[in-house]
C-alpha cells in the first residue's frame, strides 16, 4: 500500500463557525438590552413599592394635582384599585368602594386610588359616572402602574400601601363589603 | 349672455348636487366591514395574540365602537391606528412599526436564512468533495485503499484470529 490521500477537513468551517458564535452572542446581547430596558421594577409585599407616576382623569384629580408621584403620598396610607370599565367583578365593589372613601376622605389619612386598567375614555366616563365615584381615578392604558404593582390575575386588584410606602395588603377580585375594605386598612394602620 | 346663465345655473346645481352627496357619504355610519378592516390590524390590549376584529370580550367590543367613533368623525386609518399605538403602545399593533428595535424583527429572519444558506451551500460543496487518492504504486485507486483503512482491517482480523 504505497498510497497518498489528500487530506480533506470535513465538518463546519472555521469561518462559519466565528460568524455564527458572533451572530449568536450579538442577538442574546441585543435581546438581553431589549429585556432589561423593558423591565419594570415591581412590587412585593412587606417590600417598599417603586415611585411611578399618577396622571389624573379630568374631574377626578387628586386635591387639584392633576398628577403626582406614588411619593408624594407618603404619610398616608394609599389603596389603589386597579379596575376597567369592560369588567363585570369590578362592578359588585364599585358602589363599596366609594362608600369607603367617604368613609375616610375626611381625615385625610386614608387615600383612594382608582388605576383604571387599558380601557378606552368613553368606557372610564361612563363607569365612574354610573357608579357615581369620587375618588381620584387615573389612567393605565399602556399597564406600567398594574405592571409595577405587580398585578397578578386581572381586575379588579386592589393594594394598600402603609404610611412608608411599603406594600401591605393584595386583594385579588372584588371586595363583598364596605365592612371588609375597612378591615383590611385597619389591619395596617 | 343665455348660453352664460345656462352654464352658470348647470355649474351651480351640479355643485349643490354633489355637495349633496358628499354630506350623505359623510352621515352614513360605517360599516362593520369597515371597522373590522381596521380592527384586523390591531391585537387586543389584554387578550393578547387576539387579534381585534376576532376577540369576543366586552373590552375589545369597546375597542370596536372607538374606531366606529372615530371612523364617523372622519378619522382616517393611519390616524386610529397612531391612536391606538400612542394609548395602549406598539404592541396592539399586528404590523410592528418600523423604528428602533422593531428593526429587528424585519431584519433578523432574512439575515438568519441568507446566513443559513450560506454556510449550508458551502457545506454541501465540501460534502459532495471525494477524496482523491493519488496512486503511486501498485495498490488499487479509490478512496476504499487508504491507510488508515488498511490499519483498522489488520487491527480488526488481528481481533479475530485471538477470538478463535
Amino acid at each position: 500500500m504505497t498510497e497518498e490521500t489528500t487530506n480533506i477537513k470535513r465538518g463546519v468551517p472555521v469561518w462559519a463557525q466565528v460568524t455564527i458564535w458572533t451572530f449568536l452572542v450579538g442577538l442574546l446581547a441585543l435581546v438581553g438590552f431589549g429585556l432589561n430596558r423593558a423591565r419594570n421594577p415591581m412590587a412585593e409585599i412587606g417590600e417598599p413599592v417603586p415611585d411611578f407616576d399618577i396622571v389624573y382623569y379630568e374631574g377626578y384629580e387628586y386635591k387639584d394635582k392633576t398628577q403626582m408621584k406614588l411619593s408624594d403620598l407618603q404619610g398616608k396610607v394609599v389603596v389603589i384599585n386597579i379596575w376597567a370599565s369592560w369588567c363585570k367583578p369590578c362592578e359588585q365593589e364599585a358602589a363599596e368602594l366609594e362608600e369607603a372613601w367617604q368613609f375616610y376622605k375626611d381625615a385625610d389619612d386614608v387615600v383612594f386610588i382608582g388605576v383604571d386598567y387599558v380601557d378606552t375614555p368613553a368606557g372610564a366616563n361612563e363607569y365612574l359616572t354610573k357608579f357615581n365615584i369620587t375618588f381620584p381615578n387615573a389612567p393605565d392604558l399602556q399597564s406600567t402602574i398594574s405592571s409595577i404593582l405587580n398585578r397578578q390575575m386581572g381586575v379588579p386588584e386592589t393594594y394598600i400601601i402603609d404610611r412608608e410606602g411599603v406594600l401591605r395588603h393584595v386583594k385579588i377580585g372584588p371586595f363583598v363589603s364596605v365592612d371588609e375594605i375597612k378591615s383590611a386598612i385597619q389591619s395596617i394602620e | 349672455m343665455k348660453k352664460f346663465f345656462y352654464s352658470f345655473t348647470f355649474a351651480f346645481l351640479m355643485a349643490i348636487l354633489f355637495t349633496g352627496v358628499s354630506f350623505a357619504q359623510d352621515t352614513t355610519p360605517p360599516t362593520d366591514d369597515e371597522v373590522n378592516a381596521i380592527a384586523s390590524q390591531l391585537y387586543c390590549p389584554v387578550c393578547e395574540s387576539t387579534p381585534l376584529d376576532v376577540c369576543p370580550t366586552e373590552a375589545c367590543k369597546d375597542w370596536r365602537e372607538q374606531i366606529r367613533v372615530m371612523l364617523s368623525e372622519g378619522k382616517s386609518e393611519e390616524e386610529i391606528l397612531k391612536y391606538f399605538e400612542a394609548q395602549y403602545g406598539a404592541r396592539v399593533l399586528a404590523e410592528p412599526p418600523k423604528k428602533g428595535f422593531y428593526w429587528l424583527i424585519y431584519l433578523l429572519p432574512p439575515a438568519i436564512i441568507l446566513l443559513g444558506a450560506v454556510i449550508l451551500l458551502r457545506s454541501m460543496k465540501q460534502w459532495t468533495t471525494k477524496p482523491v487518492a493519488e496512486s503511486t504504486g501498485t495498490g488499487e485507486v479509490g478512496g476504499d485503499s487508504s491507510p488508515a483503512k488498511d490499519d483498522y482491517v489488520a487491527r480488526l482480523e488481528e481481533e479475530l484470529k485471538k477470538q478463535k
